[in-house]
């Protein structure tokens, strides 16, 4: 008995059936020999990961260079990077799950119903919390305080920390897949199928604790960009003079702050009820699990606002980019903004209208959600009125934004079918549902983040993507979202429930398949996008464009060379009007020369960050599996973290006046050297970064 | 070069760090509101266990509350010890009324452990209904709070003793003041909703 | 949603609430053909507009004016706020209508006599309880055509959606807590019921059949269930309890007076279901 209880006490609940490779082994079915894979690939790729940089040497680059560095440049990059990863696992997910729903009319498929559920929660989870929301974070990070004119955030430290927590909760979804088994709940988590006496494993504490670091990061951020965007923009810059991109940045943010929390409640009551046998959301003793319904839609639906205003943000900048105009209606789309933060906190019960509240909260809620599109029906028209009288190049970013524009006013139009309660009654947890969320999410907030992308990447990298493989992209993205999911509205009006492993509907059967071969699209696009990644950089040189403003932007971070310094402005820049580069261009004044150069100081690096971001992992995975002396540990050393860094004294760094002046030097040398190109040159390798300003 | 002087026109480091601060308590206040909210829901969950008139001693409430309004007081004191006092080692008269911040703090806590463990013996645990469950879920979050603050304090006390009041050490008793205030603010509100509330109905 | 229109008479829609059998989800359907057709008020500019602009205004057409600071118009914001606040003002009164008139828990004003059924969700398997005759059956509904029938719900787990698509909309099942669902069904027939919220790995086959039958089958139905059916005794609940799947429906000739209440009560007290039956 000693030894295993000296075991249970070091290693918790893992046992040796908690390993994938384990279970596959005593029992090889085919859905086990897929998770087994699964978890190979994350064991391998980790391993192989460490062995390059060793071999290599690189260790001391990349926690010098990246990891400890507090530059939101940096920091933006490597969330954009997690984004990416989590975006791949969360893809084949899906194409998973579309193969075994194709397959399975009638018949067991191939994932067990189990795995099938799992499948469906770390989807929702990753694409959520892990793929989107560090996306946002990582384009806040650069572009806003370069659209404001800041060198910085506003508490870089903090920005540090959010990204550390984020990679840490993404680790854990990681982990997930290796030892142990991720929640069967959804991403939504609802008790009491959660709570311990209906799912006694170790998912359902995967899930609360990988979302609570997660959420945890996000709010940290929101804080910071709204404390950035308020109180750090350059002299001139009224709110009213910002980029659309920083409106919708400052309303996100705003979102952020409010509506974490309600989930940060949610899963720690839910927790309390596992952990420690509280009554909040079960059957028995006065628990209400509609409670559970409440706060965690309370959370839900900004959320779903807090991954769609950013995405409108990138096409107010991206349209009037690539039309050569300024945007139409820039009043009305700060307002729309505004007003679409404000109602995302009045209809969350539309999440829920089948739970049996009655007929005048169910209607008021309907209300309340059809006044939402109101404020989004007037930024869709400002997009298209501002291509009237343009000229609109069909570039990457503008090829998604106009697929953006056509195919969200169809998930616009399930919507509105969605808030009036009687026909929710008929479509709720169908597939339908699933068919105007993913129409909502697809051309709504991915084709947005790609469109930023594809954006900014010359900005931040100094050299262009490929625009052939970006179009192909482009092309499989639109086409596979369409075969994907219109099947999907078809048969949630046929009664087709979501989140079933197999059918027994033979009907469905064919729309199914055209499904699965969607998805198979969306696989192949996302495959694409890695293809154009390898060959854009294998043609970097071709396609540099250091002098900084490829496609005659007009907001102030293409006034910057590309990549910008490490300090972004010599000089912070006084800011006249909107569009200011722009106007500043066509004054001929776009660069003005600084009169002198001054020292600039810079945080220094800190490892606090990636310490508290590997202590809360650890933390997480020891309350996962009840190792009480690493959650504890874990705990002790985040704390332990922020008190010794707020003994640090010497936090900042100089980069001294002449170093500056000889980085601008060069820079300004650079631009004399350009040739300026026409528009109609701007994907040509004549384009070096300098716009021609028409006659 | 201090960290005032960065070249961030429009907003100093300190006001920054202050109006931050206020934005996370913001949200802090968002966790607070909504266990209110679940607390109003769950009052009458008490499946046939003790009830709030049944638990609550009103004297043992007042108390607390004294203690915590009172180092409210204490930490205003320090407050201005750290605003008027004259050299830059002078931290005498600010550990001072920091010490006393921190005992009352902690024997606040200490109350309401001693509170919860009677209240174990009575039968009223969390696992017994959902009505306590939420009662102990509303009152410790609050109590984790003050020892929270209290090891904040402390850590500041050590600050004081080895930097004397510099900048950042300022700026850190600016925000724990904050801290400190919505506490005891919040501390109000569940006096008058869970225990004033527990006693009437 | 065109093609949707076009594919009502097609086979696999048959299966959805635009092949309605009842009143209220003929009620719902038509809500939805007056929602579908207002909302191409908003869709077709855009879908017209979009590709339009982009097309006439591409930079290698010389054929277009090129205005590149206009950016504002007063008529402009007027066509672009006024007509869709109007729509959605509408909508919404059409919102709060139609959510008083579909509301679950409104009794339906039809003549016949209602029929009360008593449901119980567990997992996988639906319990139904017919308190009038007192009798019971698992996974199959039997109701009268045209006769208003009244069900109150709970569930004997986890949280649980009943849905009958042809019938009428969903509502959820949950443990301790009673819910409510009005529904009638205006032809013979066997429909398809199931629960739309997930409840672990036999949620795939959480269905039940739903048969519509003329009154005098419906009697017949009831007496053969009183002679042939077993006891809906603790061994039986004993049995629904357990995490399965039932391969066919089961019959019971005897359903304890307030055994919806007694499980009710053993959810709420985490006592265990199968004894609610026992005096």
């Amino acid at each position: 008995m000693t030894d295993a209880h000296a075991w249970h006490v070091l290693f918790g609940n893992i046992d040796a059936h908690s390993w994938a490779f384990v279970r596959a082994w005593d029992n090889p079915t085919v859905s086990e020999v897929i998770a087994a894979v699964a978890a190979a690939i994350v064991v391998i790729a980790a391993a192989a990961l460490g062995a390059l940089t060793t071999a290599l040497g690189k260790w001391r680059y990349l926690w010098m260079e990246w990891f400890t560095s507090l530059d939101p440049k940096k920091i933006a990059i490597m969330y954009v990077l997690i984004a990416f990863v989590m975006l791949f696992r969360a893809v084949i997910e899906g194409v998973l799950m579309r193969a075994q729903q194709a397959v399975a009319v009638n018949s067991p498929g191939f994932v067990s119903p189990e795995h099938f559920a799992q499948l469906f929660s770390t989807h929702g989870t990753i694409m959520v919390f892990f793929m989107a929301m560090p996306f946002i974070a990582g384009l806040f990070n650069y572009i806003v305080p370069l659209q404001i004119g800041a060198r910085d955030v506003a508490f870089p430290l903090l920005n540090s920390i959010s990204l550390w927590l984020t990679a840490g909760a993404a680790a854990l979804l990681m982990a997930s897949l290796v030892v142990g088994k991720f929640s069967t709940g959804g991403w939504t988590g609802y008790p009491p199928y959660t709570e311990l006496g209906f799912s006694p494993g170790v998912g359902p504490d995967y899930w609360i604790w990988a979302v609570t670091l997660g959420s945890i990061g996000s709010n940290l951020t929101g804080l910071n960009v709204f404390v950035t965007i308020y109180k750090m923009r350059a002299p001139g810059m009224h709110l009213m003079r910002m980029p659309l991109f920083c409106w919708t940045a400052l309303c996100t943010a705003i979102l952020m702050i409010f509506a974490m929390p309600p989930l940060t409640v949610a899963t720690a009551l839910l927790a309390l009820d596992r952990y420690l046998g509280y009554h909040f959301f079960t059957n028995d003793l006065g628990g209400n699990m509609m409670n559970y319904a409440n706060l965690f839609w309370l959370f839900g639906h900004p959320e779903v606002y807090i991954l769609i205003l950013p995405a409108f943000g990138v096409y107010s900048e991206v349209v009037s980019t690539f039309s050569s105009k300024a945007l139409y209606g820039y009043t009305s789309l700060a307002v729309a903004t505004g007003a679409i933060a404000v109602l995302s906190f009045t209809v969350w019960v539309h999440h829920f209208f089948t739970m049996g509240q009655s007929a005048d909260i169910n209607g008021a809620f309907g209300i309340a959600t059809m006044a939402i599109a109101v404020p989004t029906g007037v930024k869709i028209y400002d997009w298209i009125w501002t291509m009237f009288c343009g000229e609109v190049r069909f570039s990457v970013p503008m090829l998604y934004s106009l697929a953006f524009m056509v195919t969200f006013v169809l998930g616009g139009f399930s919507g509105i079918i969605l808030a009036m309660p009687p026909l929710d009654f008929q479509v709720h947890n169908t597939v339908f549902i699933v068919a105007h969320f993913h129409n909502m999410l697809i051309p709504g907030v991915l084709y947005g983040l790609l469109a930023g992308y594809h954006f900014w990447f010359p900005k931040a990298f100094g050299f262009r993507l490929n625009e052939r493989w970006g179009r192909i992209a482009w092309a499989c993205w639109v086409a596979g979202f369409f075969l994907t999911f219109m099947p999907l509205y078809v048969l949630g009006l046929s009664g087709m429930v979501r989140r079933a492993q197999e059918v027994f509907e033979p009907a469905f059967r064919p729309w199914l398949f055209v499904s699965f071969g969607g998805a198979s699209l969306l696989l192949c696009a996302l495959v694409a996008l890695l293809v154009q990644l390898w060959v854009s950089i294998r043609e970097r040189a071709d396609n540099q464009v250091f002098v900084g403003d490829p496609w005659d932007g007009r907001g102030l971070e293409w006034s910057l060379s590309a990549p910008p310094p490490e300090y972004a402005y010599a000089v912070v820049p006084v800011v006249h009007g909107r569009d200011t580069f722009f106007e500043a261009k066509r004054n001929l004044n776009a660069r003005p020369p600084p009169e002198r150069y001054a020292d600039i100081a810079l945080p220094r690096n800190s490892a606090a960050g990636v310490l508290i971001g590997i202590s809360a992992a650890a933390a997480a995975f020891g309350l996962v599996w009840h190792i009480w002396w690493l959650a504890i540990l874990g705990f002790t050393a985040i704390w332990a973290a922020v008190i010794g860094r707020s003994f640090a004294r010497a936090v900042y760094r100089i980069v001294p006046a002449a170093a500056v002046e000889r980085t601008e030097a060069r820079w300004r040398h650079a631009i004399g050297d350009a040739l300026p190109v026409s528009r109609a040159c701007e994907t040509t390798s004549a384009n070096r970064g300098l716009a021609r300003a028409p006659s | 070069m201090s960290a005032d002087e960065l070249g961030h026109v429009g907003s100093t480091l300190g006001e920054r760090a202050v109006f931050g601060f206020w934005v996370f308590l913001m949200s802090d206040a968002v966790i607070f509101a909504l266990l209110f909210a679940t607390y109003g829901s769950l009052l009458d969950a008490t499946a046939g266990g003790p009830t709030p008139a049944a638990l609550f001693r009103i004297g043992d409430s007042l108390i607390e509350t004294w203690l915590l309004l009172s180092s409210s007081f204490t930490f205003g004191m320090a407050s201005i010890a750290m605003k008027y006092g004259n050299a830059r080692e002078n931290v005498g008269p600010l550990l001072a009324w920091s010490a006393v911040t921190v005992v009352l703090g902690l024997s606040f806590t200490g109350m309401e452990l001693h509170d919860a463990l009677t209240l174990f013996q009575q039968g009223a645990y969390p696992s017994r209904s959902g009505y306590l469950s939420v009662l102990f879920a509303l009152v410790p979050f609050h109590g984790l709070h003050v020892v929270g603050g209290s090891i904040w304090l402390i850590v500041v006390m050590v600050q004081l003793l080895t930097f004397g009041r510099d900048v950042r050490v300022n700026m850190n008793m600016l925000r724990l003041g904050l801290f400190w205030h919505f506490l005891g603010i919040v501390w109000v509100a569940i006096f008058s909703v869970v225990y004033l509330q527990g006693l009437i109905r | 949603m065109a093609v949707v229109a076009t594919l009502s008479g097609c086979d696999v829609a048959g299966h959805g609430f635009l092949n309605a059998h009842g009143p209220v989800s003929s009620g719902e359907r038509h809500l939805f053909c007056i929602v579908a057709s207002v909302m191409m008020l908003v869709i077709v500019p855009v879908l017209v507009l979009t590709p339009l602009f982009a097309w006439h205004y591409r930079l290698r057409n010389r054929d277009h004016a090129y205005r590149p600071n206009w950016k504002f118009s007063w008529w402009l914001e007027l066509l672009i706020w006024l007509p869709p606040s109007l729509i959605v003002a509408s909508l919404a009164v059409l919102v709060w209508r139609s959510s008083h008139q579909f509301d679950p828990y409104t009794p339906l004003p039809l003549g016949a006599g209602r029929i009360e059924v008593q449901a119980v969700a567990f997992d996988w398997k639906w319990l139904f309880i017919y308190p009038q005759s007192g009798v019971a059956a698992v996974d199959e509904l039997e109701i009268p055509v045209g006769h208003p029938v009244h069900i109150t719900l709970t569930s004997a787990t986890v949280m649980q959606s009943i849905y009958i698509p042809v019938l009428a909309g969903q509502i959820y099942a949950m443990g301790g807590m009673v819910t409510q669902l009005n529904l009638a069904a205006d032809r013979t027939g066997v429909f398809m019921g199931e629960n739309t919220q997930f409840n672990g790995a036999g949620y795939p086959r959480d269905q039940f059949s739903v048969v519509s039958v003329s009154d005098t089958d419906f009697e017949r139905w009831v007496a053969r269930l009183r002679t042939a059916g077993s006891a809906l005794d603790g061994a039986a609940l004993g049995r629904l309890s357990a995490k399965s799947v039932e391969s066919k429906p089961l019959y019971f000739a005897t359903a304890p007076p307030g055994l919806f209440q007694q499980i009710l009560a053993r959810v709420r007290s985490s006592a265990p279901v199968a004894d609610a039956g026992a005096r």
